[in-house]
């Protein structure tokens, strides 16, 4: 713990963040009287909480996903709502996935931004990040070390419209996180050009109809559930990670393993996942937006929330910029 | 570039042994020479750049990356081409140029350790990432993509539709990038003439037995020797000796390379005089003691008087022009024993038969193999030919049970390829008195294999939960487990602290039920070693 005074009224946790003065947690990983939650993902959001305050897309997302309706509370971005002990917040895009927010908490003069989890890249589905200036910049760092660069979008999509064409009697299985990532590689497909219905797990459905409902159109959607192998053949179908090698996809056509990930980028990692196409898609920073948001904010102390915390310590040192490392649970993210 | 770049990428993702094998004939087929051939040598292992070490792409890198971030990520991406193809600086890079193999293969051979640096940056620069990997992949030699030099040789039969045994026939006396190979398969031209050339010959391989039983009216047995089976080849008075993988060693052994008397192919037991094998008339020594001479560029008088070698001979492949390996067992032995008093009791002998009554019986002898510091039994079909490679039924090997013992979890590294960011590589340890009276863990060993996949990953949690210290790549754990360890034989080393190194060891199961202080003793061990 530091033993600074200035920023005391801002505690980081092993399980969250405490903001002191307005007994307000942030991101908290057990039940909590009131907590902020940047975004929906099953690592920052988690229900219980007596009060829930978030986007009204995060909202929409706990409400699917943890039936979180009571004590909610919805804040627009750019909306300031003033907690007890004299301390604003106020919601910012982070770009991460739908609804997924930076909080800017103000107190005594002091500007605190926890970013949640952010990307810098353009994203259909989501409001861009915004670079918000502050004292301390709580950042993530999932992929913060330099061999982490995510290539353009486009060239990852190339790639698995090419593997799709070159295999008309297999379909080509993607993996991606069921919140965000599915929904991204589906928009970004259809950017691309690809029109044909594209075949989902049942575990997705429901996220794909409320990324629709806030205006994320995803085109012609189908289940595989309702259709016959043949009717998969090359076509693209889209499943949790976990799925992949599950016996769920003994039901598809000769299926061409991919997985949508920023882990992709390390061969070794998808060979352990028996990925044969591996999508570089991520919907973190990459190490060069880390430290490019991290000089653009230009904060007099950097605080490194999970991931490779380290790398991104060292760098901040090389350029003479004070930094420490918050140790945060089950903060993950294999899946991402 | 592009082309081998995207071979080496599509191989890397690709488990199917079949879509690998199709992919590297694909290869093959459509690449010119001599491009294809330079690839086809760099999938077999068949390249070496002596100037170009795993180092130099270090001291490269560590001129362009901060050290910290490096050992960071090296650590974190497990393999140090790939992470330095990920961390070399790029520039833009024209798309339309693409150096061809062979003009790498060409540069990286011109290099010494003071241009190597220079030149290499300057090939690293006009590549992309998956092009920077190849490269590095190819200069340093260690492909690690899951293609054994088999498979590489299969594909090339496949995709040219000849016979991959008559391939290994001419493999070995050619070179890359394999023009003659390439004429003869690909473009219909005569067989390359390799007669002339002391060639390596694909060793008759056997299967373990595992809990079968054969009728000794059809199968000889012979002991299973502890040193390393070797070919003695000499053509036109020149003689090579080559390992099991068709290395030629011929220099570590300088010995054995003027004393056949005549040209022939035989394959054979190394090993070094001793006791330890067989007792004191015309024993071996352990392999321990071979182990000593084993890749030694040079080898010095002293080493030549203390150590000898000789071979022990299992078969005949060639005798005088005479091609033996279509005939039976039985017909080849008989030649075998026939030549044998025409060579020099000194550096040859007959690994001599084991006569049994029945099955039972061999198994009774085979149980003194333990006492005499023997592997184990051969058993060998009597009517079989000399078949290249591993035909079920012909040959099979029936080593002696595994010696076990209860060991303590003391480190655990990180492994490397497909098991990097597991902690896969564990070093145990035995006590070195009484655990309930102070005292300590002295480690006797290390293993990597022998569990699962599902408890690797259990055993990478308990080292991640357990971790008392780090040292780069390793951790030292609490010592909360007990593997009991499979190995074949231990012997004295001054290299321990525990003064023994056991041969073979491997995880035989994992004791989680097991409380530490129950583990072994050093003494136990100490008790077995038979040098």
């Amino acid at each position: 713990m530091s033993k600074s005074t200035a920023f005391s009224w801002i505690r980081p946790e092993p399980w969250g963040i405490h903001i002191v003065p307005a007994d307000t947690w942030v991101d908290p990983g057990r039940a909590v009287e009131r907590a902020l939650v940047t975004h929906g993902h099953a690592d920052h959001a988690r229900g219980g909480h007596g009060e829930t305050i978030a986007t009204p897309a995060t909202l929409a997302i706990m409400d699917l996903r943890y039936n979180t309706r009571e004590g909610a509370v919805g804040v627009e971005y750019g909306e300031t709502l003033r907690l007890q002990g004299g301390v604003d917040a106020t919601f910012f895009p982070a770009g991460h996935v739908l609804g997924s927010a930076q909080v800017l908490l103000e107190h005594a003069g002091e500007r605190v931004v926890i970013t949640g989890d952010y990307k810098r890249r353009p994203d259909p589905t989501c409001a861009p990040f915004e670079v918000v200036p502050c004292d301390v910049f709580i950042t993530e760092a999932t992929f913060g070390l330099p061999v982490f660069t995510h290539p353009p979008i486009e060239e990852e999509m190339a790639k698995l419209l090419g593997a799709l064409e070159a295999n008309p009697d297999s379909c080509v299985l993607v993996g991606a996180y069921a919140l965000g990532k599915a929904q991204r590689v589906i928009a970004e497909l259809r950017a691309a050009g690809h029109h044909a219905p594209i075949y989902l797990h049942g575990a997705m459905e429901k996220m794909c109809r409320l990324y629709e409902e806030h205006g994320v159109p995803l085109g012609e959607l189908r289940l595989v559930s309702d259709h016959e192998k043949d009717d998969m053949r090359g076509s693209i179908v889209i499943a949790p990670p976990s799925a992949l090698n599950d016996r769920w996809s003994r039901r598809l056509p000769n299926p061409i393993t991919a997985m949508a990930s920023g882990w992709m980028r390390v061969r070794q990692r998808a060979r352990q996942r028996g990925v044969e196409i591996p999508l570089i898609i991520s919907d973190h920073a990459d190490w060069n937006e880390l430290t490019r948001t991290i000089a653009e904010v230009n904060p007099q102390e950097t605080w490194i929330t999970h991931g490779r915390e380290e790398a991104l310590l060292r760098w901040c040192e090389l350029h003479q910029r004070k930094a420490r490392a918050l140790a945060l649970v089950g903060r993950e993210d294999e899946d991402e | 570039m592009k082309a081998f770049a995207a071979l080496l990428d599509a191989l890397i993702y690709t488990t199917s042994r079949n879509r690998k094998l199709a992919l590297v004939a694909d290869y093959l087929r459509t690449t010119p020479d001599p491009d294809r051939g330079y690839a086809l040598a760099a999938l077999t292992g068949e390249l070496d750049f002596p100037a170009v070490k795993s180092s130099t792409i270090r001291n490269l890198m560590a001129d362009r990356v901060d050290p910290v971030l490096w050992t960071l990520s090296r650590d974190f991406v497990g393999d140090t081409a790939e992470t330095a193809s990920l961390l070399w600086p790029e520039d833009d890079i024209s798309e339309a140029s693409d150096v061809s193999v062979a003009k790498v293969v060409e540069r990286l051979s011109g290099l010494n350790r003071n241009t190597a640096p220079g030149e290499l940056a300057k090939l690293l620069d006009g590549l992309d990432s998956n092009g920077r990997f190849a490269l590095i992949k190819l200069a340093t030699g260690a492909m690690r993509i899951g293609v054994s030099a088999r498979l590489a040789k299969t594909a090339f039969a496949q995709a040219f539709d000849v016979n991959v045994e008559e391939v290994e026939e001419y493999w070995h006396a050619l070179s890359p990038p394999y023009a003659e190979l390439f004429h003869w398969a690909a473009d219909g031209g005569d067989p390359p003439n390799v007669s002339n050339v002391p060639r390596f010959r694909p060793f008759m391989l056997a299967h373990p037995l595992e809990d079968g039983t054969v009728d000794l009216a059809e199968y000889a047995a012979e002991w299973k020797w502890d040193g390393i089976r070797v070919q003695l080849v000499r053509v036109a008075g020149e003689t090579r000796l080559y390992s099991r993988s068709g290395d030629d060693i011929s220099a570590s052994f300088p010995e054995l390379l003027d004393v056949l008397p005549m040209d022939a192919v035989l394959d054979g037991e190394l090993l070094v005089r001793g006791a330890a094998q067989g007792g004191e008339e015309g024993g071996a020594a352990s392999f321990n003691a071979l182990q000593q001479r084993l890749g030694r560029k040079t080898v010095s008088k002293k080493m030549l008087k203390e150590a000898p070698a000789f071979v022990r001979l299992y078969d005949a492949l060639i005798i005088e022009g005479e091609d033996l390996r279509e005939q039976a067992w039985e017909a080849r032995r008989k030649a075998l024993e026939n030549l044998v008093p025409r060579l020099p009791d000194s550096h040859f002998d007959l690994s001599a038969l084991v006569e049994a009554r029945d099955f039972t019986h061999l198994a009774e002898i085979r149980e003194t193999a333990r006492e005499e510091a023997i592997e184990g039994l051969m058993l060998k079909r009597r009517d079989s030919a000399y078949i290249a490679g591993r035909k079920v039924g012909l040959w099979y090997k029936w080593k002696r049970d595994p010696l076990l013992v209860d060991c303590v979890l003391m480190y655990a590294q990180r492994g490397s390829g497909k098991r990097s960011s597991f902690y896969s590589d564990y070093t145990f340890g035995c006590w070195d008195g009484d655990p309930d009276n102070g005292a300590e863990l002295l480690p006797v060993g290390k293993a990597y294999s022998g569990f699962t996949d599902a408890e690797l990953k259990k055993l990478d949690k308990l080292v991640r939960q357990t971790t008392l210290n780090r040292f780069g790549p390793v951790r030292e754990v609490e010592r909360t487990l007990v593997f009991e360890v499979a190995f074949d034989s231990v012997h004295s080393s001054k290299r321990h602290k525990s003064g023994l190194a056991m041969r073979f060891p491997r995880i035989h199961r994992i004791r989680w039920d097991k409380p530490v202080h129950e583990a072994d003793r050093i003494e136990t061990l100490r008790a077995l070693i038979k040098d």
